[in-house]
């Protein structure tokens, strides 16, 4: 017989709860139903402490129906206080999670004898003793319990899910149009709270009431950084979850602290990573695009300036650098990074310690400065004053795409801006 | 168990006056402000605050060794404000939406709060029992040097409320308002902000990370259905808030075994239940009365235009028996005889020999029934294209709410553009009104 | 053509939000075959009216029969664009999935759209010019790429009755075009189309039918017949103001009932 090590049993409990949270928190967060599961994971506790003291066991069966029973009357009385007496909705699930909560620490704690469950348990499980609660089977041992009651919460999440995938989905999305093609949408609602209270339940023991809530909102949250299709959100959200059970795991007997805690720490800091770097949503992505842009307007900005003395001049004109990073108007570090993006483009050529356009580089700044007049022209004619046009102008020339360029050089056909400075042909 | 509450009563124990006058200033000060973060809608961000404060607690105490209130509740300050700041940035530059975010900040700051006391409390560098009062609160612990602390907060709070007060109060009902006042919305906020997290951290102690936030919202709700002034609410809020501490921690000083927080977050409930069946205007009872009035009202109207109506119709003035009137009404003989009764007891009908005839009283009351019944059909006759057979019963619905004022414009309305001559649209004399249209025949 | 094969017919219709009435005893027949505007003044019950058509909204009186029948059983054959800000366009979901929606109500519950739907849908996109949008995640699409996707997905429901809240808010001039005219061929081919409209300039130009409403139905009838200067001014005019008081004092005395 192979030995298998507690902690393989210890991880094996999380990975299962973290991916049944997973699957069933994405829907949550795009519902904006994430308070609504806290409320509800809190909540449920009454009626877990209930159950253990009628059935003196902690049999899987009694404590669902005493949490589910919860569940449901969280749910019912935030919406009667919320619509029948008009308290605002966080204020409802404020005042109804809370009581319910405090009714179930009050309970445990004063009936500590009868209840095998402690504060501690509530707020961050037991998951450390998993590998020592067996389920026997006769004289043999079939494993540790909290595996077999995680393993079927998570087969039954799983097969639910898939079953009425569709419908959650178009509930979630537009339930308005749900309900006129006939799904009702009042009914997958309660669905899925009851496969959040089952979780809620089943997790509990191992990870406590408040870092279900982790688990059930953050790695959907996370996921939701990350991808645009629901299938993958969902199936990063159950990964981001269970990897953090198994790093969390690890990390805890090093850390020497809960495991539970140690989880939620590793799957806030993969939101953390996510916050960051993610490629659209990350913050650091769009830094990135918001200094890809600025780089684009000093490039334009020294552009122009080139291209408009050459026109005064009547020639190819030269500049001093420093000269020509003064005119880009941004930030000294930024113009002089445009500066050499622009050598690097071979858009501008160095001669005798002085710059001018090459002929490639002539060519974008003339195709610039036409979009710059055609607007100013463009915007005159819709009635703005001369002196009104050009600083509009200057933000719009950056964004103008090759259509409408198009559409604007039809509509002005003129070869005069309002100050009667021609407007460069196209290409 | 007696003893401990016979010394709670008696105030002896100098003890026992912190602990108690502790928990009226976490109570009170948490209506005061928890009354402006539910109208603000902020009331779960102060749950988010809360939670963010336990790794604040913890790494306060590893930073310093020391237990002493004024470090914990510093750090514990930082690392909620960290944590309310980055659910803004989330909310603010990402597509999660608040909800999720408030759930995010909650549950990881809790989650690395939680390992940083086991870390604590394993590696037996100190014991927990210190730290672990944060979670669910404890206030048979606060001392006299705890109790300065929270004084000074508390006072700060007050100090600050009283000074800003209408500019919060503009801000709850009309930031728009405030802005155009000159005044910054968002400092307006941050400074609101600052209060709640400062009413966080006086009830750390004795009521913990978990629960402080329902010492906030509770009272409030509560407060709300008693007034609609927001002088009143804060007040009330106060009272309930301070009344809930106070009751609270008595209890659990019964069973020190209980923490405190839960308890006193029991008793905030109960007086949010007792004010949502209760109080006068809002409360559940005082509503199902008004229903019950407004029922046997309109039933009371029925009955006199039906007498009226009768006697139109069939151009006699006399008693009508009891099963003329349930035709009539399209109601049970027993409905009937028991709304006739009632309208007996106000004076409005007389009876004799089960039969029931309008008196003067009635009369009058009836025909103001009638005539709202008959204006308002015209006027949805005329001005809507109804058919004739469907005015009858809108009409039904709405004659029991006419003001005089609305039948004074429908008079002016039908005459002016129909030529009707409101004083005809009733006629006890002939056979029937000329005006009457639709009717249950 | 008999009274009971109209597509849509209401019967002394109210309804009421809290209490309050919003929208009083509507009595309306659509013939088939008309490309429909209900226009009327902000608050004048719109969009209320086309969602009591469909069930979304409790009736507090009357009744609605589609070809003669409860909308349960028919409801396969209403097809529904919602106003544009009803749902959250951040959702993680692709422009095709949404159209895809449209199938549902064919497919059943459970079962997974297949082949043939993904055609349909398909074809719908390229109907309103989306066909190279199908992979792009909505967000990412204009405020008039998201009404056609929306119009898509009404016509993957291959119905014969479409509703229309708004289809042309906040639209540009080329999607407005190109609904419009994909409306009219929808006409051609016989189905009913009720559009729930703001712009009073493009009435007659759009609309062979309309209706139109201010808290009660003010008339209902072919536009050359019934948009006239007279029912325009009493839908606009603002003179109901002893009906909205009416509602308002039933909301009051009622708000006590809840």
């Amino acid at each position: 017989m192979i030995e298998i090590s507690g902690s393989f049993w210890i991880v094996l409990t999380g990975v299962l709860a973290t991916a049944s949270c997973g699957l069933l928190g994405t829907f949550l967060v795009l519902r904006k139903m994430s308070l609504l599961g806290d409320a509800l994971s809190h909540a449920v506790l009454p009626g877990i402490a209930i159950a253990f003291l009628l059935s003196g066991s902690r049999a899987i069966v009694p404590m669902f129906l005493g949490a589910t029973l919860f569940g449901l009357v969280t749910t019912l009385l935030v919406e009667a206080f919320h619509k029948k007496w008009q308290v605002q909705e966080d204020a409802s699930i404020g005042v109804v999670f809370t009581a319910l909560f405090a009714l179930g620490v009050v309970l445990i704690t004063a009936f500590a004898g009868q209840v095998d469950l402690d504060q501690e348990c509530v707020l961050y499980g037991e998951i450390a003793y998993t590998p020592w609660d067996l389920l026997l089977w006769g004289e043999y041992s079939l494993g540790p319990r909290p595996v077999w009651i995680l393993g079927g919460v998570l087969a039954v999440n799983l097969l639910l899910v898939t079953l009425f995938y569709k419908e959650l989905k178009i509930a979630s999305f537009d339930p308005a149009m749900a309900v006129s093609v006939g799904i009702n949408a009042t009914l997958i609602h309660y669905l899925l709270m009851a496969m959040v209270s089952l979780t809620t339940v089943a997790s509990f023991e191992s990870v406590g009431a408040i870092l279900v809530v982790a688990m059930l909102i953050v790695p959907g949250a996370t996921a939701y950084l990350w991808s645009d299709r629901l299938e993958v959100v969902i199936g990063l959200a159950m990964f981001f979850g269970m990897s953090s059970a198994v790093v969390g795991y690890y990390l805890a007997s090093y850390w020497d602290s809960s495991i539970a805690g140690a989880m939620v720490v590793v799957v806030g800091g993969i939101f953390l990573f996510s916050l960051l770097f993610s490629p659209n949503q990350g913050v650091l992505s769009r830094l990135w695009q918001r200094l890809q842009l600025s780089l684009q307007v000093a490039q334009d900005h020294m552009l122009l300036a080139l291209v408009r003395r050459d026109e005064e001049v009547e020639e190819r004109a030269r500049l001093r650098p420093d000269e020509l990073v003064g005119s880009a108007a941004v930030l000294g570090i930024l113009a002089q990074m445009a500066f050499r993006r622009l050598r690097w483009r071979r858009l501008l050529q160095q001669v005798d310690g002085m710059v001018e356009l090459s002929a490639a580089g002539e060519q974008v700044a003339l195709g610039l400065l036409r979009k710059h007049r055609l607007w100013e022209t463009y915007m005159n004619r819709l009635g703005l004053p001369e002196d009104h046009v050009h600083a509009p102008a200057d933000v719009i020339e950056h964004f103008i795409s090759a259509e409408l360029e198009a559409e604007l050089g039809a509509e002005v056909g003129d070869e005069r801006d309002p100050q009667g400075k021609q407007i460069p042909p196209s290409g | 168990m007696l003893e401990n509450a016979l010394r709670f009563m008696t105030l002896a124990d100098a003890n026992v006056r912190f602990v108690l006058l502790g928990s009226l200033l976490i109570g009170a000060t948490g209506g005061l402000l928890g009354s402006f973060a539910v109208l603000r809608r902020r009331s779960l961000v102060g749950d988010a605050l809360a939670h963010a404060a336990l790794p604040g607690v913890a790494l306060a105490y590893l930073w310093t060794g020391s237990k002493a209130l004024p470090v914990l509740l510093a750090g514990a300050t930082v690392s909620g404000v960290l944590g309310v700041l980055l659910m803004q940035f989330i909310i603010n530059f990402t597509r999660i939406k608040a909800d999720a975010a408030i759930g995010i900040v909650l549950s990881v700051f809790f989650g690395i709060g939680i390992v940083l006391l086991t870390h604590i409390q394993r590696t037996g560098s100190g014991n927990q029992s210190g730290l672990d009062k944060f979670l669910f609160g404890q206030a048979a612990s606060l001392v006299e040097d705890d109790l300065k602390v929270m004084s000074v907060l508390a006072g700060l709070i007050i100090l600050v409320l009283v000074l800003f007060f209408k500019e919060f109060k503009a801000l709850i009902f009309d930031p728009s308002f405030l802005q155009s006042l000159g005044y910054s919305t968002r400092w307006i906020d941050v400074l609101l902000m600052g209060l709640i997290a400062l009413t966080v951290m006086v009830g750390l102690q004795a009521v913990g990370v978990v629960l402080i936030a329902a010492m906030l919202i509770t009272p409030a709700v509560a407060a709300r259905f008693w007034t609609e002034q927001l002088n009143k609410m804060v007040l009330l809020a106060a009272a309930f808030g301070g009344a809930s501490g106070i009751v609270g921690t008595f209890i659990s000083s019964l069973a020190p075994r209980i923490p405190t927080g839960p308890v006193m977050v029991l008793v905030a409930t109960f007086f949010f239940v007792v004010s949502a069946l209760l109080a006068p205007k809002r409360g559940v009872l005082a509503r199902g009365l008004r229903r019950q009035h407004n029922a046997r009202r309109e039933a009371q109207q029925h009955f006199l235009r039906a007498c009226i109506e009768l006697q139109e119709k069939l151009a006699q003035q006399r008693a009508w028996a009891i099963e003329e009137l349930a035709i009539e009404m399209g109601h049970s003989p027993d409905k009937v005889k028991r709304i006739g009764r009632q309208l007996e007891k106000a004076g409005l009908v007389l009876r004799q020999d089960g039969r029931f005839s309008l008196t003067e009283a009635g009369l009058e009351e009836g025909l103001f029934v009638v005539k709202s019944h008959r204006l308002w059909e015209h006027y949805l006759y005329y001005r809507t294209i109804l058919d004739a057979d469907h005015v009858d019963r809108p009409a039904d619905e709405v004659e029991h709410l006419l003001t005089p004022e609305i039948i004074v414009r429908l008079e002016e309305i039908l005459a002016r553009e129909r030529g009707i001559d409101t004083e005809q649209i009733i006629n006890l004399h002939g056979t029937g009104s000329q005006y009457r249209r639709g009717g249950r025949e | 053509m008999s009274q009971n094969t109209h597509p849509i017919q209401i019967h002394d219709m109210t309804i009421a939000y809290h209490k309050k009435p919003v929208l009083w005893d509507v009595d309306l027949d659509v013939p088939e075959g008309q490309l429909v505007g209900i226009i009327g003044p902000n608050g004048a019950g719109k969009s209320t009216m086309i969602k009591a058509i469909m069930d979304l909204v409790p009736k507090a009186s009357g009744w609605v029969k589609i070809y003669g029948k409860d909308y349960g059983e028919m409801r396969k054959i209403i097809g529904y664009v919602p106003q544009r800000e009803s749902v959250d366009w951040d959702f993680p979901i692709s422009a095709l999935d949404v159209v895809l929606m449209g199938r549902y109500g064919h497919i059943g519950w459970m079962r997974r759209p297949g082949k043939e739907d993904r055609c349909i849908a398909r074809e719908s996109l390229d109907k309103v010019g989306m066909g190279d949008f199908a992979e792009r995640q909505i967000s990412q699409l204009s405020g008039g790429q998201q009404q056609r996707v929306f119009l898509a997905r009404a016509l993957a429901q291959d119905a014969r009755i479409y509703m229309m809240d708004e289809p042309f808010a906040g639209v540009d001039a080329a999607t407005e075009r190109a609904i419009i005219d994909i409306l009219v061929t929808l006409r051609e081919q016989g189905k009913t189309i009720l559009v729930v409209h703001h712009d009073l300039q493009t009435v007659t130009e759009y609309f062979n039918w309309v209706i139109m409403l201010n808290m009660r139905v003010v008339a209902s009838g072919l536009t050359r017949e019934v948009f006239t200067d007279e029912n325009l001014q009493k839908t606009y005019g603002g003179r109901l103001t002893v009906l909205s008081q009416a509602a308002q004092a039933m909301a009051e005395q009622r708000r006590g009932d809840r």
